[in-house]
């Protein structure tokens, strides 16, 4: 058995991505603290959890500048494009793989290559995640920091409902992405490859 | 011009609307809706010629006059006046007649005003408000100092019973704070009734964020005063080491200022799914507006998904044994 190693995530994308990801983590415990404030929910207090929150949050937004730039000047960013072309039989078959193929030891329908990183299903969901997901979150939360910014009132009714509930929402929708993300990156070779892919930058097959 | 029917409309609702606007500009001093409220308008002038004015004239006995600056702590705005809870009041009917004179004399400035309980108190007509539980309260509050009354908060020649009858509890919110703020954002009046040191209202709330947005959408009484069922408004001020600073007091789902600033309207409560639903029309309060539709959907889609997660996981150890 040959092992193929393959370097596919630089080192900008693995300093991005573990800043991102600990950002993520702190940014929903404590965004659910602040939501379930004054419940059995409230793992951190009020007051921490605005001050931990705020400060995360400017460092994710800074942080998601790095992600778009880096990917506008880099060679990275060429993964994420062409993700709509011939979408749906793509998604399907990736999707048959991994509620059927995946389990009678059939081959990836979308091989990891230097070209090809991410597979259809993983090139859509990181799509929509990070150039759908993240803005509507940042401007939504910038809107909640700084009210003044947002017409105080929005049809009689204070802005902020509106900018609040659509953080909670997407908030709520990328922390799904997360908890998926987190159990497609155990379906590698080994449970643990595609972690240490993003430890190491080098992507690992047995052929 | 022809006279076709449209453009006699068009003159008949331009002559309408010129009749319309004379009617809203009430320039003259005394403005006709001070006559409907009160019957001593011109009595009232009589004061009001110096007190309702920015400057005003002494006359000597030769006729020598001259022109003077009138402090605005004596100031009295008629506009104000005449909507004021007394709007119906003339000046002598609190005020020694002895006023008239000037300079006035020393006796009529001294004398003892009457208090809110010399007409109010224990008359059924104003039960709703409870002015004895108020007295109570007051003598009880941080605030009951010599020379301090109840006057000291309700200007007697401008006083509302703004949250009674707000629709705008922003407005309100305002209304009321500008009454705290009348000393504690003005040490001029704040000195005359104690010997303390200046208080910066700024650096004392600093540990709370969002500060302005805080200050416009609650009263400090919410954090100020015990909270107390049985009146619209508590008149209980604590000492600072009684005030609420926990956050949490008011950014949860038993939120404080249902008891406090939201108490007569809570009945309303759960709008489109929303706790607390009566504060949206106003603001949105982290904690206290979670939308109850949205937390179990949200439970109720993780839930779902770790099912799913669970299920492939299990397929896949099962099958890995099966190898
Ligand atoms: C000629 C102008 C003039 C007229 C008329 C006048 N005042 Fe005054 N009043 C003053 C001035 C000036 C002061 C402040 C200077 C002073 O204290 O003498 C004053 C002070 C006062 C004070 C404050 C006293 C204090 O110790 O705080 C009261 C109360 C008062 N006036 C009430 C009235 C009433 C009521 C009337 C009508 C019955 C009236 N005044 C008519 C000019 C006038
Ligand atoms: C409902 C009773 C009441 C009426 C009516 C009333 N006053 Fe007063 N006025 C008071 C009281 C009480 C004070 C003392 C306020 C304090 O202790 O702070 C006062 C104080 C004043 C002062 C001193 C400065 C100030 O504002 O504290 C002036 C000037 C004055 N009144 C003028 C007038 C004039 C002019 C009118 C008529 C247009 C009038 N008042 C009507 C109760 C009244
Ligand atoms: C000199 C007697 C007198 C004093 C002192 C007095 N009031 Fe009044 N008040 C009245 C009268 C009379 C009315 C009714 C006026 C009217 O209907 O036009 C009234 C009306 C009111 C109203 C409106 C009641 C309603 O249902 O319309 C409120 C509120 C009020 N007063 C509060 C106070 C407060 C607070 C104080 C003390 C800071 C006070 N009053 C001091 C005589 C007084
Ligand atoms: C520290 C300031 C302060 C003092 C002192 C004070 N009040 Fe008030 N009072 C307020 C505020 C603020 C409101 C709310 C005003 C509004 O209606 O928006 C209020 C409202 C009221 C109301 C209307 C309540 C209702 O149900 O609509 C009454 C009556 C009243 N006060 C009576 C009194 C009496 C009587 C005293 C003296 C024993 C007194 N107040 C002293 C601040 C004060
Ligand atoms: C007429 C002026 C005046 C008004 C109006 C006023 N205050 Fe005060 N306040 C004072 C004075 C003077 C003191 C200091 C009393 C002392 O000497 O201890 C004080 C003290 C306090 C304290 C206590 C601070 C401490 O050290 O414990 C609080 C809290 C307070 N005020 C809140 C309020 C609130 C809330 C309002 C409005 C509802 C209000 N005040 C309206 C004059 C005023
Ligand atoms: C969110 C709750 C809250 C609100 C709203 C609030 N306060 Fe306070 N205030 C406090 C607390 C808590 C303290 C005690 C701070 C400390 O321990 O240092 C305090 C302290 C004070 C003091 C004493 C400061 C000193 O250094 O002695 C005054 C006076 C005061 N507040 C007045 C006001 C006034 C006037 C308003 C409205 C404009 C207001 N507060 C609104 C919670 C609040
Ligand atoms: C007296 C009740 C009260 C207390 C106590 C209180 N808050 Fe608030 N808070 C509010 C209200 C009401 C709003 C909504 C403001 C608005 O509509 O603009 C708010 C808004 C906020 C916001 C702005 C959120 C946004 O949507 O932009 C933050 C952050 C916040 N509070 C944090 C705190 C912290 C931290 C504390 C404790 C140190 C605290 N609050 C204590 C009533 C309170
Ligand atoms: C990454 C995931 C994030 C999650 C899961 C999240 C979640 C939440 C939640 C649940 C709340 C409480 C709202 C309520 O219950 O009414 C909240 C508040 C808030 N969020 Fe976020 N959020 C995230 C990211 C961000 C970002 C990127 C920003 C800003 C750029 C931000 C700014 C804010 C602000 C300003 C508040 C109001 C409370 C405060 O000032 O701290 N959040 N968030
Ligand atoms: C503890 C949390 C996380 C872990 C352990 C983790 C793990 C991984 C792993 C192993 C990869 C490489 C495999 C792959 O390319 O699919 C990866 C890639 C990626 N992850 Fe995560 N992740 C976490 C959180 C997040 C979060 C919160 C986001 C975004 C909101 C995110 C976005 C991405 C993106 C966009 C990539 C592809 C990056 C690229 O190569 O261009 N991850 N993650």
């Amino acid at each position: 058995m040959a092992t193929s190693k393959i370097y596919l995530y630089p080192v900008w994308i693995r300093i991005w991505h573990v800043i991102n990801a600990l950002m993520f983590i702190l940014l929903l415990l404590t965004g659910i603290s602040l939501h379930y404030s004054g419940s059995g929910f409230n793992l951190i207090g009020f007051e921490a959890s605005v001050g931990i929150h705020n400060v995360c949050a400017l460092i994710l937004t800074f942080n998601y500048g790095v992600y778009v730039i880096g990917n506008m000047v880099t060679k990275n960013g060429k993964y994420y494009r062409k993700w709509r072309k011939n979408l749906v039989p793509k998604l399907w078959k990736q999707f048959v793989f991994y509620a059927v193929g995946i389990f009678r030891n059939e081959p990836h329908p979308f091989p990891i290559t230097k070209k090809q990183k991410f597979n259809p299903l993983q090139k859509v969901a990181y799509v929509f995640a990070m150039y759908f997901g993240m803005p509507l979150l940042i401007i939504s939360g910038i809107a909640l920091m700084v009210p003044d910014l947002i017409g105080y009132k929005v049809f009689n009714v204070s802005g902020l409902i509106f900018y609040d509930v659509l953080h909670i929402i997407v908030g709520f929708v990328l922390s799904v992405f997360l908890l998926i993300h987190l159990y497609t990156c155990t379906l590698g070779d080994k449970p643990g490859t595609l972690f240490k892919s993003m430890v190491n930058g080098y992507h690992e097959e047995h052929k | 011009m022809k006279k076709t029917p449209t453009t006699i409309l068009i003159a008949l609702l331009l002559t309408f609307s010129f009749i319309l606007n004379a009617q809203q500009e009430d320039t003259a001093k005394l403005k006709s809706v001070y006559f409907e409220v009160n019957d001593y308008v011109e009595d009232n002038e009589g004061c009001l010629k110096c007190h309702g004015e920015q400057k005003f004239k002494l006359e000597d006995a030769f006729g020598r006059t001259v022109t003077e600056h009138m402090c605005p702590d004596r100031f009295v705005d008629r506009d104000k006046y005449y909507s004021s809870v007394h709007k119906s009041f003339s000046c002598t009917d609190c005020h020694s007649y002895d006023l008239f004179e000037f300079p006035h004399p020393l006796e009529a400035r001294i004398e003892e005003k009457m208090i809110c309980m010399d007409c109010h108190g224990y008359d059924e007509s104003y039960a709703q408000y409870h002015f004895e539980t108020i007295e109570v309260e007051f003598q009880e509050s941080i605030h009951n100092i010599d020379e301090f009354s109840c006057w000291k908060c309700h200007d007697p020649h401008s006083y509302k019973a703004f949250m009674r009858n707000a629709d705008d509890i922003e407005a309100a919110v305002l209304y009321d704070n500008e009454m705290c703020l009348s000393c504690h954002a003005n040490f001029s009046q704040f000195m005359v009734l104690t010997d303390r040191g200046e208080i910066n209202l700024v650096e004392s709330h600093d540990w709370l964020p969002n500060q302005v947005a805080h200050f416009r959408s609650v009263r400090c009484i919410e954090c100020h005063t015990e909270i107390n069922d049985s009146i619209l408004i508590a008149h209980k001020i604590m000492p600072k080491t009684e005030a609420v600073k926990n956050c949490t007091e008011c950014h949860s789902r038993d939120s404080h200022l249902m008891h406090t600033l939201y108490k007569f309207q809570v009945k309303e409560d759960r709008k489109a799914g929303f706790a607390n639903a009566i504060i949206l029309n106003n603001s949105y309060v982290i904690g206290a507006n979670q939308n109850i539709v949205l937390n179990w959907l949200s439970l109720l889609v993780f839930g779902l998904t770790f099912l799913v997660i669970l299920f492939h996981t299990v397929m896949r150890i099962i099958k890995l044994k099966d190898k």
